[in-house]
This record gives C-alpha cells, structure tokens and sequence, in this order.
C-alpha cells in the first residue's frame, strides 16, 4: 500500500500495546449499523504508471494555449512565467508547511509573505496588505464588507463594467449581511460619471472601481475618486491588474481607500481558472477591519529580527463569530509565486512585459479594425492589454471558425462582439496570423 | 534573520531577460499620460541566482512534512505524493484557459466529472460540486445551501444555527456571514453533544446544525441519529464539517448516517500539498433535495460529452468562485484517489486510527487526557499537569517539541480543554517515526520536573528563539519600508 508504512507485524505491534485484538474495537463506538458492510464503490486502485498513463490519455483530450494561438483573456491572463519560479514553489520546504503559526519553524514563510505584502503595497501605493484572499472576486467582496465594517454603511456601488462573474461572487458574500448592491450604468464602455454623481449620497458605503474594467477599458478613477470622496465616509474600493500597476496610475495616486485584484497574472499558471488569488490592500487606519491573515516584523527574544502573524485577533480561531471575516487557508503558494516573479521580473521587467502587452494589444487592435466589418465596440475608450470589437458575424461563429486553425479567438461578451486579449507573450507572427484568418473566417 | 530581498536589490541587476520588442510604440501614444504612473514601483533588483539563494535560504528556516512528523490536530498533515506534482504540472493543465471552449476542455471535464462522483461515494451525498477553495468557502458554500433550501420552501423564519463549544472558529464566523445568529451548544461529560441540551435549544426558528465529525476531540458522535431526528423534526439541516473525514473513509458514509450536507478537506483528506495555508480546496456534497441550490456551474455528461452546466442558475446560491475551483489542487485529488481505490481508502483511515490510538497509548501514563477513551484519528492531550505541577505551559511544551525536530500539535484547542495539545500523526507516519514522537514528549515530561526553565527557555535550537508577537501587533509593521 503506497503512503502507508504499517506492516501487518508493526500493526500487532500496535494492537498489543493499545491493548487491542483486532482493529474493529477501536471504532466501537460507531454503531454497528452505521458502518459500511460492503465498502465503497470505487474504481480499481491504479498503480503510479497506470494513472501516468491515465492522465497522460486526459490531458491529450485537451488543447492548451501552449499549442494554441489563444487571444483569451478576460480575468485569467496568459503572462510569462520564469523557470525559477516554479523551483521555488516546488520545494516542499514551502509547498508541504502548514500555515505559519509556529512562528520558529515558520519563518521561511513568514518573511515571504512579508516581502508579499511589501510589494503588493509597492504596487498599488497602499499602506498594508494581507496575505490573500481566494480570488479577485472574493477580494472584492471582502472589500466591500470591510467597508461597511468601517463606516456602517450597507450600500454598495458596482460598476456596469466589472467582471460577471466577480458580481455573481460578490452577491453571494454580500447578501447575508444585509448589503444593497447597485449598478451604476456605463456610458461608452466606462462609468457613466453623470449617473455616478446622482446615485452618490450619504447613504452609499464604497463604490468598486476596476480598471481596466471586464471590457479592458480604463476608467477615469481621478474623477471617480473625487466623486466618491465627496462623500464622507464613502470609501473607493480599487479593482486593478497588478501587471498594470507597473506603468498605470498606483491607485494611490487617485487616492483609493482598498486595493484588491486578481494576482493570477503575477507568475501563476492559468489551470483552467484555479488556483487564483487574490490582493488586498488598504491604508493603515482600517488594519484592525482587515479581512484575513497579516504578517508583521517583530523580534524574538534574544532581539534578533523575526516574523509573526499579527492582529490575530480579527480572526476566525480567536473571534470565531465575531471575526472580520471567515477565511482560514487563502492561496498561500501562489503568493510565494508572485512573490518569486516580481523579484526576478524587477522594476525593469515588470514595466517591459506591461509595456510590451500594451503595445501588442494596440498593435493588434489597430490592425484587426482594417478588416471590412470589424470595429472598435468602444472607440474613444483608453485600453491597456484586452479590447473588444464589433463583428460583421456573430463572435460565436467566429470562434467555432478560428478552433479548427487551432486559435482561440476571444471571448465572445454580445452577440456580434469579441473580446480579445494579448499579453508580452504574443508575437507579431501570432497576431497576424490571427487577423489574416479573421479576415478569411468573416468574408467567407 | 537573513536580510528581506529588497536590502539585496542592486540597480540595474536582471533577474529575466524578455523578447527584443517587435512594436516600438511608445507609451503616451497608446495610452494619455493622465493614467500613467508617476513613481516607479520600486520592486527588487537582483540577478536569477541572487533570487534563487534568496528564497532556498528562507526555505531552510521552514519545517515541512519531509523534514519530520507534523502532528497538528485536524489539519492531517499526511505525506504528499510526489506523484501529484509531477501529473498537475502537464502543460495541457498548466495551460488551460477557463473560457476555452469545451470541446477542448473534455479531458479535464471527464477528471472533474469523476471526482464529483468518487467524492459522493465516500461522502454517500447524492450530488457534489467543486467550486469551493478553501474549507471555510466550502463551509460558507453548505449554509448558504442550507439558506437557499429555507427560502426556497418559504422558511423565512429560520435565524439560527446551533454549533457545539468544541467546533473549529470557522463554523460561527461562517453562520455570521451567511446572515445567521449563533447558538452554542454545550458538550457533555463523555465530550459529546449534550442530547438534553440540544432538545431545549431547537426550536422553529432553527435553521441547521453544525457538527464535526469525528469532533475535535477525536471522538465520533454516536448520537448522531437522535440528532438528526430533532433537527429534521423542525425541517432544520445537519452540516458535517468534514475536517476530520481522514477518519471515516469506506468505514462510514456520513450521507447514509443522517448528515445533509458535508465540506470535505482535500488539502487535508485527500493529500493536496498545504502550500504553507493553501490553496487548498473544499467541494461540498448534498442530499438530493439541496441539488438545486448547488454553485453553478456543475460537470454534467450528456452523449455529446461533458459540459459546464448552468441549467439550475434560477435556484443556485450563484457562485463563490470566479471560475470552477481551484482546478490544479482538484487533479491532485484525483490522482490521490485513484490510486487508492476503495480497499486503500479504507487503509488510510485505519492505520490513521491506529496510529493515533497507539500513539495515545504511550503518552496516556505521562500527560493527562480528558477523554482516555479509544480515539478517532486524533486525540486531545494537555498540559494541566506540567502546568499545575511544574509552571510549564503547553505552549512551552510545544516550543521544546520544536527543539527535539518535531513540529508541535494544535494547541489550545478545542477550547474546552484548558492547555490542550491535539495530536494527530495521520496514516502516513511509521511507527518508529511515532515511537520517536512519543519519546521526545516523555523526554519533555522529565524535562518538565527536572528543569522547568529550559521549557520556559524553548526553543533553542531553531532558526529564531521565541518570538514576540505581542510586539507584532503593538508595533505593527506590516511591509519593509524600501529606502531609495
């Protein structure tokens, strides 16, 4: 039996101390009629060659965007990844530790997840950050229920333009708490600013903000923020690409309250859309409503320098029903990710595959918009990485055309619209290898 | 302490060279300069080799499950095969998008599809999703189930839901968030739920109960059919949080027992590596009459194959993950799985039982248990005795462990054991590797009455002393402040 060293001899080894003839005397207390007479019903156990070869057989079923040409975006991003950074997740040193709650032989831990968060906070321009949440999604989420944490308010402003499926997450952790979620309309693929200004009173707790937004279009976050910061208490709850962060505006620099994102792009592969994680970040004053766990610097007792979790106190094995919120494991490893890929992207690196991306998505929208037909969705938006287009056939059909080609084409977002999304990965022979079979799928 | 990588940095170093850019734009001519940044985000400098030391060097400061015996109670901190890592890590998962069409998903589909049906069987729910991240996000998923399944049958009433005194802290935070209040429930002397009690506190207005099973105690709920019958006497659910399944697999099938609802741990059950706190995984599996309330979407088959399926979107709670779960911990569950079979699944929670009750056996005659009876996959010991007899806490005991190579149990929990250290060895542990264990805590007993102030000292030997985190918190310092 693999992962099992008990031999039958070490097993009456066992017995003979608890002092026990067979095993079923260990479990007398599971009423007899509550256990399983046949056992379960399973597949024949494989050996380690035989689910090889299983799994071989499964991942053929697929195609990956390593063997296509894929323009797929919209949440979950196909960015370069270093080899050096999976050799680091690799090590069980990192990948079979528990959470770091003992902090002596945890250290190793620890301190990457303090050099997460300082970097995070680099990023985004914040204060302090936590070390995840699950998601993008969940991030926000946590953001807006911390909001009414800090100021009482239970109303909620999203967006037209965020992620669906970030709503449907956000109304799911939002609703039990009793918060009233609105959208605020879109004007030309960005926040009707006019209709935000309406909507904002002293009743409105946070207002999300994502930029670029589900559409890949940048929103006027100066402009929200001083609409939003007319309010008291509102606070501005910035969804932002971290990839961006290295040229885009920190949201600091609009003067957002939380910072939260999807950090997937940060040197986690995509698998299918899990793991992800997520960021938060906020300014200092609102630590103790933080959501999850926070490592902070401290000494031992020797006077030595040493990381801690800190502010335990907000949590769910101290506060238990009181806590700020429930979560317990977050997305650790992919934070050592991240971690590991900004450190060896650097400053320089990072704003070069930010760049880079920006260029190939222009590059790429400039030239797909020559074709009879096809058209900007919105024309007078500022992008970074991902845009859509108006299509002469419905996108679905265009997709269906381009798989053959072994092209992914985009992500169809309305009938005849396509949303398309490059990253410093893609070279020019990809992207025009794409838009000469637009060409071709949409006259034909 | 080693140095933070940003005391490394050196201007100009590289640790990656990308592509000579085929299109030269410029920045302002793409994008208006009002959305650019202003200050450079002042990530680290340094070369690939320097990142690499860096890292190796924090990872030496860690223990692991490869380094020795990590005996947290309820977190099973089995062996993780390496099998897992070298399966997950095919491009053709690394790679997959999760809006890619589902032609080209269907390998990955039929895995999922699968691990739905093998976790109802071990479960013995009727239907399964994978959506859930985190055993907490599977607890949240269950009582918003639980919340969907009221409404849907005009129980608005329901407010409250009843966890026992020795359940893990996310149980209460969960109900809370889910919009619920919270009623305690006290256990009894045997360290059960006190069946009288529960009477009293179960009324219409009861919406579920919560129960782990085996509790944190180690101990199975053998009253788990009245408890079933008051709660359904009020149509009110029973939810198994399943941190301690790594007990029951092909012994008892919490579905078939009177449980309606069950978040499994994969991280902990099923062998996905923890990654230091996640990612991990929670699937939850249900009773047939709370099918429609499951996160969407599910893996359904049809002729044509597999596919997402959003066909209950109207009476599903919605969605607690972007996309579908934490795929890549999903496969490695799979494999897990797969390769155990029923006769082996069953193999682990035996010699996961063995193991414990053996190991309790042994340090019985040195430290006191509450509860001395035969014990689950864990068992609760405490340090009241060091404590009263020779001033040493069980966090000093702990902190020694860490001396002898050991990482330390869960301490100070459950909550209703004063100095408690819940041991755990899991199935994976050989008996020499518990002999070990159980040495180094009888040295520790000894040590106690011989030299109480080498406990108070501990540790000694590991990578830092002990450390103040009650100045983490008065001086909070939560990033390095990068001097420029």
């Amino acid at each position: 039996m693999p992962y099992i060293s008990n031999t039958d001899r070490d097993r009456r080894e066992m017995f003979a101390k608890i002092g026990i003839e067979n095993f079923d005397e260990l479990i007398q207390a599971i009423p007899e009629k509550f256990r399983l007479k046949d056992g379960l019903n399973m597949d024949k156990a494989l050996s380690e060659l035989e689910i090889t070869d299983k799994i071989k057989a499964q991942t053929c079923q697929n195609l990956c965007a390593q063997n296509a040409n894929s323009f797929l975006g919209a949440g979950v991003y196909d960015h370069f990844i270093p080899a050096a950074v999976d050799f680091i997740v690799s090590r069980p040193e990192f990948f079979t530790a528990y959470t770091p709650y003992q902090a002596e032989v945890s250290q190793g831990t620890l301190q990457f997840i303090y050099e997460y968060q300082s970097m995070i906070c680099e990023l985004t321009g914040m204060e302090i950050a936590n070390a995840s949440m699950y998601d993008g999604a969940s991030a926000v989420a946590e953001a807006i229920l911390m909001a009414v944490r800090k100021n009482r308010l239970n109303k909620a402003l999203l967006p037209g333009s965020l992620h669906p499926e970030y709503l449907k997450v956000i109304k799911a952790y939002t609703e039990g708490v009793g918060v009233e979620l609105l959208q605020v309309p879109l004007s030309d693929g960005v926040m009707d600013l006019d209709k935000l200004a309406e909507m904002l009173d002293d009743s409105v707790g946070s207002v999300v903000l994502q930029t670029p937004n589900f559409f890949g279009n940048l929103e006027d976050a100066h402009k929200v923020s001083e609409l939003v910061h007319n309010q008291a208490k509102c606070l501005l709850i910035a969804c932002v690409d971290p990839i961006s962060l290295a040229i885009l505006n920190a949201p600091s620099e609009y003067n957002a309250d939380i910072v939260v994102g999807e950090g997937q792009a940060l040197g986690n592969s995509m698998y299918m859309g899990g793991p992800l994680f997520g960021f938060f970040a906020t300014k200092l004053d609102m630590s103790r409503q933080m959501p999850g766990r926070i490592v902070g610097g401290t000494l031992d007792k020797t006077g030595a320098r040493a990381y801690a979790l800190t502010l335990q106190a907000r949590e769910q094995h101290i506060r238990r029903a009181k806590a700020t919120s429930n979560i317990c494991s977050n997305q650790s490893l992919c934070t050592l990710a991240a971690t590991v890929y900004m450190s060896l992207m650097g400053r320089e690196g990072l704003r070069e595959a930010a760049l880079m991306s920006t260029q190939h998505a222009h590059y790429l929208a400039s030239e797909i918009t020559k074709i009879k037909g096809i058209q900007m969705r919105y024309p007078d938006a500022d992008f970074f990485k991902e845009f859509v287009i108006k299509t002469p056939i419905p996108a679905k059909k265009i997709i269906d055309k381009m798989l053959p080609r072994g092209i992914y084409a985009g992500v169809a977002v309305a009938e005849n619209e396509l949303m398309l999304a490059v990253t410093e990965k893609k070279t020019k022979d990809a992207m025009d290898e794409y838009i000469t079979a637009m060409q071709e799928v949409t006259n034909a | 302490m080693p140095k933070t990588i940003f005391e490394h940095s050196s201007p100009g170093r590289r640790g990656l060279r990308l592509p000579t850019p085929e299109i030269n734009t410029p920045l302002s001519d793409m994008i208006p300069t009002k959305y650019h940044r202003q200050s450079i985000a002042r990530l680290p400098e340094l070369s690939e080799m320097d990142v690499m030391r860096h890292y190796i060097k924090l990872s030496h400061m860690n223990h692991f499950i490869e380094k020795g015996l990590y005996p947290l109670g309820s977190c099973t901190m089995k062996y993780n095969p390496k099998i897992h890592e070298l399966l997950v890590r095919h491009s053709c998962f690394a790679n997959l998008h999760p809006y890619q069409p589902e032609s080209t998903l269907q390998g990955a589909l039929e895995l999922l599809h699968e691990l739905q049906r093998d976790l109802a069987e071990i479960s013995g729910m009727a239907q399964v999703t994978l959506q859930p991240v985190a055993g907490a996000q599977g607890e949240f998923t269950g009582i918003k189930i639980i919340d969907a399944y009221h409404k849907a049958n005009g129980n608005t009433h329901k407010t409250k839901i009843i966890i026992p005194d020795s359940a893990h802290g996310t149980n209460p935070a969960t109900c809370n968030l889910v919009g619920y209040d919270v009623v305690e429930l006290k256990s009894n002397s045997e360290g059960r739920c006190d069946i009288a009690r529960l009477r009293e506190l179960v009324d219409e207005n009861t919406a579920g109960f919560m129960l782990t099973n085996p509790n944190t105690l180690g101990l199975f709920e053998t009253q788990i059919e009245e408890i079933a019958e008051i709660m359904h006497s009020v149509d009110a659910l029973i939810y198994m949080d399943g941190a301690n399944l790594n007990a029951l697999l092909g012994i008892v099938q919490p579905g078939k027992i009177g449980f309606d609802i069950i978040h499994f741990n994969l991280h902990k059950t099923f062998s996905t590596p923890h990654g230091g706190g996640g990612p991990g995984a929670g699937p939850v599996g249900v009773g047939g009459k709370m099918i429609p309330y499951l996160p969407v979407p599910m893996v359904a088959k049809t002729d044509e194959g597999y596919h997402l399926d959003y066909s209950h979107e109207p009476t599903s709670i919605g969605k607690v993950h972007t996309f579908y779960g934490n795929f890549a911990v999903l496969v490695r569950a799979y494999i897990y799985i797969k390769m155990l079979g029923a006769e082996g699944l069953r193999r682990i929670s035996e010699n996961a039982i063995i193991n414990a009750n053996y190991l309790m056996a042994i340090l019985k005659d040195y430290y006191h248990i509450q509860h001395p009876e035969y014990c689950m996959h864990e068992f609760v010991a405490d340090g009241t005795k060091q404590k009263k007899e020779n001033k040493v806490s069980t966090l000093d005991i702990a902190k020694r462990l860490l001396d002898k190579g050991f990482h330390a149990p869960t301490v100070y929990f459950p909550l209703i054991i004063p100095e408690a250290m819940m041991i755990e060895p899991t199935e994976t542990e050989s008996l020499e590797s518990l002999d070990a264990f159980a040495k180094a805590m009888i040295e520790i007993a000894q040590e106690c009455s011989d030299n109480p102030d080498l406990l108070h000292e501990a540790p000694i030997s590991t990578p830092v002393r002990r450390v103040d985190d009650v100045r983490a918190v008065k001086e909070l310092d939560p990033i390095f402040k990068i001097q420029e």
